[in-house]
């Protein structure tokens, strides 16, 4: 410790860059929690936590939303776990067809914003809905897709695709050769299943359903739209704080949700790194992977096609939406609704581009920074970087807007209503994916070659710029396109921190929902999928390149 | 010559979660102006360990490190006067031959004229002209570990750092490069401090060798004192092949000192100091310092165990009625015939090739 501290004073550049890394960590990723914390539990300057005495009271409006969220979590959790476990087991471990088709509709949740499936479950089973009418048409029966049923059916739709993601990864890294084996010494292919395949795919189904269930506890876009009469704890507290200006009720309900937020992430980094043993002990190998039985290969194959379809359902139903006059009354094609989005929303569009593009550069610069210094520097103090640089990881983004409106709302640091808030939401809630990108990039660049430099006489700053950002650029590059793409999409921690001078087009579609016009809302929907399908594709196209020239130096 | 580069009981400890390992164990040192120290020692024993304290990319848990009489304990690799060729190289990927070997010089502000003279002269030095614009992948291992030691020689450091530089290549181009390091380091009189469990290769290419063990050294000597004078049975072990005889001094007679072996058989060798008449010592003798002799010829009496013959060399393992096997290299073992495992033989040891260790 002591030595490290008198090694840093001979390299100031690195001192310095520690120092302000520290300083913008602090400011604006932990100050905007404390403040959270601080408002929950004192009013005006006096220690007061009275909600928390009303919650373990078990006042209702705050236990049911507690126990809300709780509830569909769980639920969404298993639905989504099975979901994705189904379509990893399907593409790693059987030979039915159109597997690529099928990765790629998986990835279609992942990218576009989430709350896009809880509008297109109210263009399908809402009350205007195409198949609500058409069941009450044909049979005489109805039903209401708010609260419950719709928040568990949109939220298993938007997250399974986080499942089947850890599960392939777990699943491709089990050697066939320990089912074959299993085989081999006269196990049925069920008792295969069961005993070897599940058993080894046990941490990695925990690390699936943990993860699951921090996402939908996070949720904000899905059931703002679809909640109904059932309140989630992240709704109430944008509810308490927007509509009823009560920060003390909102900032309790915060720390209620963010208490097994985190105990689940803490969980869940504890499963993924058992999991990191079985990938060890197994070597993958796509070789020895035989014919599946029929009768495992066909009703797979149709349990697959059967999502895949209801996604595409769910997709195609917004670009339809986005075509029609007024949805439930006038179904007549326009073109009404994109006139409307680049005229009046134009200006919102805009502004989320503007944006998005200044808080790109700034989160993923300041991302490589972090890992970097994280990986590869030995400093006081390092891990604290590490844990506080990804704590909006594991953070409810509504409780980091939370945060943010509560800290940044007075001076000394007054911020609201600009756009630099936004920004600054941008860059540090999404910088995490950022920091991990970056890091699983260093990993591959052997030490030595830092070490080289700074041997040859190179400071910091010389060693940062010269060697390690150029051999991570295809890294840097694709994270801040994700990063991009993240932020075009984001809704739940800038929904806080909005102004009338800068509105941006996840809102602007949210208010549309709010005015009951769905169409609109839809054509706002297509418009963002359309600009992040259009960055991915740009990246496709960048990154091959960066990655050619890469292939030119080898490594 | 006045000593370059002084380690004063460095120490490092690696505290790990469950355990620490004292990789390095107050090592003391020093290395001479324009001399070339080799760390030899079996795989663990904390030689990198060490050299990477004297580079800067590990800090000691104690103790200090001079360079040229300045304290450079805490100073970051940068601020060093040292230049390490890494095993695995750490050549820039994204950098030409050149942009490797200019590094160096640019970050130490030299003008661009002088940078392209020093860099063409520093690649001519190892062999490597005309190979300027080429990115490190289209090289091979020999080309890039001759670009790692002109972009270390460039900078004209006041110590190099070796880490088994030649590892990564095959074992004909490895007697050729050592040979090559070997003869620059002279030629450019450049203090070097080099790690290899190779012996060969220390043997070959070192003014002095550091024995270490376990963060320990065990001993420090010239080649030829290691291999004549092991200071331990570790040592003689460890260098080449050894065998033990259990013995007591019977008497010292001025240049000579007469030996008692197991079997009651009395040895004449040359004294050596600090032993006296009826201690306890442990005789080493090299597998190539004795002779097979008719049984009742010999110094010791055995059977021939087993026998392995590579042509220029007959292996065999004696075995000694109430003592440990005995291992012989016989050159040229046609010449004799080549003896049939259950042979009775005896043993004659070359009396000046005999040392002596204390019975530890
Ligand atoms: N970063 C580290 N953390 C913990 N222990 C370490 C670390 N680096 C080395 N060690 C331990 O310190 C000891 C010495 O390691 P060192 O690398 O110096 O050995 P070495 O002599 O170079 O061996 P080799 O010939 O295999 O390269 C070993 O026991 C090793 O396990
Ligand atoms: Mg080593």
């Amino acid at each position: 410790m002591l030595n490290e501290l008198r090694r840093l004073i001979h390299d100031p550049m690195l001192l310095a860059v520690i120092v302000v890394v520290f300083a913008l960590l602090g400011l604006f990723i932990g100050f905007p929690l404390v403040k959270v914390l601080q408002t929950s539990l004192f009013h005006r300057g006096s220690f007061d936590p009275t909600y928390f005495l009303y919650f373990l009271e078990g006042r209702a409006y705050l236990l049911r939303p507690f126990l809300n969220s709780l509830t569909v979590g769980a639920l969404v959790a298993l639905a989504g776990t099975i979901v994705g476990f189904i379509f990893a087991y399907a593409v790693t471990r059987t030979d039915i067809p159109g597997k690529t088709a099928f990765r790629w509709i998986a990835m279609f949740p992942i990218i576009s914003p989430p709350f896009l499936l809880a509008l297109s479950a109210l263009l399908l089973l809402g009350r205007n809905g195409i198949i609500t009418r058409f069941v009450q048409a044909m049979w005489g029966f109805t039903w209401n897709i708010y609260g419950l049923p719709g928040l568990v059916l949109t939220e298993t739709l938007a997250y399974f695709p986080l499942a089947f993601m850890t599960l392939e990864g777990v699943l491709s890294g089990i050697d066939p050769a320990l089912e074959e084996s299993a085989l081999d010494l006269g196990a049925s292919k069920l008792r295969t299943f069961f005993r070897v395949t599940l058993p080894l795919a046990t941490p990695g189904l925990a690390a699936a359903l943990l993860l699951v269930f921090i996402r939908s506890l996070e949720d904000f876009g899905n059931p703002i739209v679809i909640q109904g009469r059932f309140p989630v704890l992240t709704v109430q507290a944008y509810l308490a704080i927007t509509g009823m200006y009560n920060l003390p009720l909102g900032a309790t309900l915060c720390i209620i949700l963010l208490v097994p937020t985190l105990l689940a992430f803490i969980l869940q980094r504890y499963w993924v790194t058992r999991r990191s043993f079985v990938t060890v002990t197994g070597r993958p190998s796509t070789a020895g992977l035989r014919s599946t039985e029929p009768w495992v290969k066909w009703p797979l194959f149709g349990a697959v096609c059967l999502l895949a379809g209801i996604i595409l359902l769910f997709y195609g139903m917004v670009l339809y939406g986005s075509f029609t006059t007024l949805w439930g009354v006038n179904h007549t094609l326009t073109l009404e609704n994109f006139q409307y989005v680049f005229s009046t929303g134009a200006s919102y569009l805009l502004n989320t581009l503007k944006l998005a593009g200044a808080a790109t550069p700034l989160g993923g610069i300041l991302g490589v920074l972090i890992a970097y210094l994280v990986s590869r520097k030995r400093f006081p103090g390092r891990v604290a970087m590490d844990l506080l640089s990804m704590l909006n990881f594991a953070v409810p983004g509504i409780i980091v807007g939370i945060g943010y409106v509560l800290a940044f709302n007075t001076p000394p640091i007054q911020l609201t209503g600009t756009a630099a808030i936004i920004v600054l939401v941008f860059v540090f809630q999404r910088m995490p994916v950022g920091i991990r990108e970056g890091i699983a990039m260093l990993d591959q660049v052997d030490p030595t070659i830092d070490e080289a430099a700074s041997d040859l006489g190179a400071g910091f700053f010389r060693t940062f710029t010269r060697i390690t950002l150029p051999l991570v650029a295809p890294a840097v590059v694709a994270g801040m396109a994700y990063m991009f793409s993240a932020c075009v999409t984001s809704i739940s921690a800038v929904i806080m921190v909005v102004s009338a001078r800068w509105q941006l087009i996840t809102v602007a579609l949210l208010h549309e929902v709010d005015n009951a016009d769905l169409a609109q809302a839809a054509a706002y929907g297509v418009v963002i999928i359309l600009v992040v399908l259009g960055v991915i594709l740009l990246l496709d196209q960048l990154v091959g390149r960066v990655l050619l020239g890469r292939g030119r130096h080898g490594r | 010559m006045g000593a370059e580069l002084v380690l004063e009981k460095l120490t490092k400890v690696f505290r790990g979660r469950r355990e620490s390992v004292v990789a390095v164990d107050h090592l003391d040192l020093s290395v001479a102006k324009g001399e070339l120290l080799t760390l030899l020692g079996p795989s663990g024993c904390g030689k990198t360990t060490t050299l990477r304290m004297v580079g800067g990319f590990e800090d000691p848990t104690e103790g200090r490190i001079l360079l040229g009489g300045q304290d450079i304990t805490r100073l970051p690799p940068q601020r060093r006067n040292t230049a390490t060729v890494f095993q695995s190289y750490g050549l820039f990927p994204h950098m030409t031959v050149f942009e490797n070997v200019a590094f160096g010089l640019k970050v130490r502000r030299v003008r661009r004229r002088e940078v392209r003279d020093r860099v063409k002269r520093a690649l001519e030095l190892v062999g490597l002209a005309g190979l300027e614009h080429r990115p490190p992948s289209k090289l091979s291992g020999g080309q890039q570990q001759r670009v790692a030691l002109s972009r270390a020689l460039v900078i004209e450091p006041r110590v190099l750092l070796f880490d088994e530089p030649l590892s990564n290549l095959d074992a004909k181009l490895r007697v050729e490069t050592r040979e090559q390091i070997r003869r620059l380091q002279k030629e450019l009189d450049i203090t070097s401090l080099y790690v290899t469990h190779d012996q060969a290769e220390a043997m070959a290419i070192s003014d002095r060798i550091v024995i270490m063990c376990r963060g320990l050294v065990q001993q420090v000597g010239s080649p030829y004192e290691i291999y004549a004078r092991p200071a331990n049975t570790f040592v003689a072990d460890f260098i080449g092949r050894a065998n033990f005889l259990k013995a007591r001094v019977v008497a010292v007679r001025g240049e000579e000192l007469e030996l008692e072996l197991v079997s009651g058989r009395k040895l004449s060798v040359p004294a050596l100091p600090g032993f006296a008449a009826e201690e306890a010592v442990l005789a080493v003798v090299r597998p190539e310092a004795a002779d097979l002799v008719p049984p009742e010829a010999g110094d010791i009496e055995g059977t021939v165990g087993f026998a392995h013959y590579t042509g220029a060399l007959g292996t065999y393992r004696v075995d000694i009625v109430g003592g440990e096997p005995f291992n012989v290299e016989v050159q040229s073992p046609q010449e004799r015939g080549f003896l049939q495992p259950g042979t009775r033989v005896g043993l004659r040891l070359h009396r000046t090739s005999i040392h002596l260790l204390r019975e530890e």
